[in-house]
């Protein structure tokens, strides 16, 4: 694992392939610093839900906006930032999918799920107006990724039905 | 992977075998254009075969929520069959195991429509 950070970044054009080339791309940076498969799964969902947030919500799909994605390798951890050019929002007006009143909603669960797959995740205001998610998961240990992985900090307890 | 859909008459029963991915973009529209033409069809009563669906995003959750929704709204049901393990997980942490009528064996669901 190297201990110097690694930069990546992209420009992604305002479009649903935007979603699957973001996936892609930090999939195969995550498997290349040594995540597990089931880590792996959560950090490419996670990238999804950012880049569809940021596509749908942030950019309301308009072709002449564009969605920035940069990734950083440090010597500990994996952070992902999602940057729109939409008008920015909080976290605190954001519904929470699980209430009741919520559940049948046929959107609003992409931050849930970031939230509940990454060990840390946050919204902060763009530089240049719009919203940045910023996400990352830990490394793990040298020769421990494992197929199980781990879930995030934030991660819901799951229930038997 | 794209998604790709097939169905199947048991009865009244309109088994929908889904293997894919079902996300934002063709696969959601996909089961989305599925579910409602059955519907236009008459055939309300709808078990969605997802045992080779190993993927969903929020989208294809929204989408699975959409058609519940629309199938309920014309007195019909909507019933799932063999999650995978990732499916099992997200519809357990977004609470809507509990809102979906899940099945392990496709004779018991099938039963269950009666």
């Amino acid at each position: 694992m190297a201990l110097t950070t690694k930069h990546l970044e992209m420009t992604l054009e305002t479009q649903v392939e935007s979603v699957n080339l973001a996936e892609e791309m930090c999939l195969r940076v995550a498997k290349a610093a040594g995540f597990g498969e089931d880590d792996c799964y959560r950090i490419g969902m996670s990238v999804r839900e950012g880049v569809i947030n940021a596509f749908h919500y942030g950019n309301e799909e308009r072709p002449e906006k564009k969605i920035h994605l940069a990734v950083d390798l440090t010597a500990d951890k994996m952070i992902i930032h999602v940057v729109d050019e939409g008008i920015g929002f909080k976290l605190s007006d954001v519904p929470d999918p699980l209430l009741e009143e919520n559940l049948l909603s046929t959107s609003g669960r992409g931050i849930f799920l970031m939230r509940a797959f990454m060990d840390e995740f946050d919204v902060l205001p763009g530089k240049t107006g719009g919203a940045e998610i910023v996400m990352s998961k830990k490394l793990p240990a040298a020769g421990s990724a494992s197929p199980n992985g781990r879930g995030g900090q934030n991660a819901t307890p799951q229930q038997e039905a | 992977m794209s998604l790709h859909a097939t169905h199947r008459d048991a009865g009244q029963v309109t088994v929908v075998d889904l293997s894919g991915r079902i996300v934002l973009g063709d696969g959601s529209a996909l089961l989305r254009k599925t579910i409602r033409g059955l519907l236009e069809d008459q055939r309300k009563w709808i078990l969605l075969n997802l045992a080779d669906v190993d993927y969903i995003d929020s989208s294809g959750i929204g989408e699975l929520v959409s058609g519940f929704t629309a199938v309920k709204n014309q007195s019909g049901d909507l019933k799932l069959l063999h999650l995978t393990k990732k499916v099992k997980d997200l519809l357990q942490i977004t609470k809507l195991y509990t809102v979906f009528d899940v099945f392990t064996d496709e004779g018991t669901a099938l039963r269950s429509f009666q």
